[in-house]
């Protein structure tokens, strides 16, 4: 028997940057459907899709849990990619590792971890080096 | 329900029961998954239609009829005006000079003529003035698509601030059209008739039920495929041209997509037609990955109102001949009265799509529900249970619309099961 609570589960496939937003999306639906309030949804869209953006673009792709309760969204973003190597420097606004290439497709100005953080209300990241990093975030809802 | 919830639920597109063969094309084509099929025929959930036309334009069938008014509505008046949109201007092979669509009309039927690209260039100078003012980096939406604003208003309520709150070029040329036969003729504002000769069934929804206004200055539309043929017959056989057109370049070439925004001489827009694409530059916005914009020029259809489902040109062609009329014309004076309104002056009701339930705790539980019957069926969108997609599926069994025996690949799933049932039984009573 469901309780009250959503869980859902995507895979990220780092083949193609294009489809990339696609689970964001989805789940900026399922929140719409559940009444949640447009700050709520768009918090969430936003910290997802960059999120997952990264997966893509610095890692190897992964799997996103999403659990929505009435009082809180958690996400968490799993992925098989190199891990960062200082997350503090990481969270600087304006600090990337894009090259060139990534640069020229509009990635790469080095907001995303600090919108991530500006949006949700917590956020954790561990990392090990050449096995991956999981993105935790939570955002609640007031 | 209240008077503005009601005005959600008027619509000009409706199904020909009797042409419908319940093919499921509409269902997968509507933007905002408003249509399923149900006993074989097609059934348009009025809370989420826009009246976009996109159905009416892709029925193999052409069985989404739009119900606009006719000649005859005309006797209800002793004075009518034709309100010409610009788009209209682009119907017609042999007319590369308005002056001879206008000439035309007035030979129709109609007393007089008035542009919509008049009203077009008012609100091109007025949004300049909003644009000058602006103190927020909030992109500004066009309201000129009222199948946009309606779109905006069930599915994009987060953006309802971003609309830009002004009255269409449409209702500004009725009151412009109103005010000058008054003048001229002595008669009161009961006694003019103002029609609007519609490349779509959006502009029908906002004459007959507006969203932001307590009442449309248009007292009728009529499709422009029911003017055409009386027109071009008018046409074909006329000599003198009367100049009429005072309409300038900015107000003309609104007809085409892009041209409202070039219109405005700014640098940071957006201009982007098609219903699909309009939904994709929305929901860019309402995540907020898009930088540096000022205006969004936003267009239901393809190639913007050239490509109105109730024209008979194609879009491209149409566009073509604007782009030519346009090309050497000067702009206009443009001046406003001030008793002309310009602002929209009732609050739109911006009501998205209900939630699966109004207890959030509930339709948590309905969600869930939801998932897991999605993950029984066989996500392969074929459409055959009548709704869009087999998630959209998922969704109307929750909200007690569907049932599950209504999906092929369950049923035959149920009905295996249940032969092997009846094999097993009768093995057992014969052992
Ligand atoms: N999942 C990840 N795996 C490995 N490294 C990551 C991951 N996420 C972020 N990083 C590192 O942290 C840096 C900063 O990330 P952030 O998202 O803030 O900026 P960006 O992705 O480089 O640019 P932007 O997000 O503005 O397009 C990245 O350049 C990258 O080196
Ligand atoms: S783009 Fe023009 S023709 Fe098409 S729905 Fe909007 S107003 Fe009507
Ligand atoms: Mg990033």
């Amino acid at each position: 028997m469901a309780e009250n609570s959503v869980k859902l589960h995507y895979n990220v496939d780092a083949s193609d940057f294009t489809v990339a937003g696609q689970a964001s999306g989805a789940v900026k639906k399922v929140l719409k459907q559940l009444g949640f309030s447009a700050d709520v949804i768009r918090r969430v869209a936003v910290a997802m899709y960059e999120c997952e953006i990264n997966m893509v673009i610095h890692a190897d792709g992964g799997e996103i849990d999403v659990e929505i309760t009435p009082e809180k969204i958690r996400m968490i973003h799993k992925d098989r990619g190199p891990g960062i190597k200082d997350i503090e420097k990481a969270m600087q606004e304006g600090y990337s590792t894009a090259d060139e290439k990534v640069r020229e497709l509009g990635f790469g100005a080095g907001m995303g971890l600090p919108n991530m953080k500006r949006y949700t209300d917590e956020m954790n990241i561990s990392t090990e080096l050449e096995k991956g990093t999981v993105v935790d975030m939570t955002v609640l809802v007031k | 329900m209240s008077a503005e919830k009601t005005n959600l639920l008027y619509h000009s597109v409706c199904l020909e029961q009797d042409l419908c063969k319940g093919c499921t094309t509409c269902i997968r084509l509507c933007p905002t998954q408003a249509i399923r099929v149900q006993n074989g025929k097609a059934k348009i959930i009025r809370e989420r239609c826009i009246d976009c036309g996109e159905c009416v334009r892709r029925c193999p069938y052409h069985a989404k009829k739009v119900v606009s008014d006719g000649f005859d509505a005309l006797s209800q008046y002793k004075y009518n005006i034709a309100l010409v949109a610009p788009a209209f201007c682009g119907q017609f092979s042999k007319a590369t000079d308005i002056n001879v669509i206008l000439t035309g009309l007035k030979k129709t039927g109609f007393d007089d003529v008035f542009e919509v690209a008049r009203g077009a260039e008012v609100i091109t100078q007025k949004t300049r003035e909003i644009l000058a003012e602006k103190k927020n980096d909030k992109p500004i939406i066009s309201s000129a698509c009222p199948a946009v604003v309606r779109l905006i208003a069930v599915r994009f309520p987060s953006l309802s601030e971003n609309v830009i709150p002004l009255t269409s070029p449409m209702e500004v040329a009725a009151q412009m059209a109103r005010k000058e036969a008054r003048e001229k003729t002595g008669l009161s504002d009961s006694e003019i008739g103002t029609f609007f000769i519609s490349p779509c069934p959006a502009k029908v929804t906002a004459v007959k039920q507006p969203l932001a206004l307590q009442k449309s200055d248009v007292s009728g539309v009529i499709s422009v495929k029911d003017v055409y043929i009386r027109l071009a017959h008018t046409l074909s056989g006329m000599t003198e041209v009367e100049k009429l057109s005072v309409a300038g370049r900015d107000g003309v070439r609104w007809a085409r997509s892009g041209g409202e925004a070039e219109a405005l001489g700014i640098k940071n827009y957006i201009a982007v037609d098609g219903i699909h694409n309009v939904i994709k530059i929305l929901e860019e916005l309402e995540d907020e990955k898009l930088k540096n914009i000022d205006y969004i020029e936003a267009l239901a259809c393809v190639s913007g109102c050239t490509g109105g489902p109730l024209n008979v040109e194609n879009e491209f062609i149409a566009n073509s001949r604007i782009r030519n009329i346009t090309e050497d014309m000067e702009n206009a004076q443009v001046k406003a009265d001030e008793d002309i309104s310009l602002f929209w002056d009732k609050k739109v009701d911006y009501q998205p799509f209900s939630p699966l339930d109004s207890d959030m705790g509930e339709a948590m539980r309905k969600m869930a529900l939801l998932e897991e019957i999605y993950q029984r069926l066989p996500q392969l969108d074929c459409g055959s249970c009548g709704s869009p997609t087999c998630r959209e599926f998922a969704e109307d069994i929750v909200r007690g619309k569907a049932q599950e025996k209504d999906c092929i690949f369950r049923l035959r799933e149920k009905i295996e099961m249940l032969a092997k049932e009846i094999t097993e039984i009768s093995k057992m009573i014969n052992e």
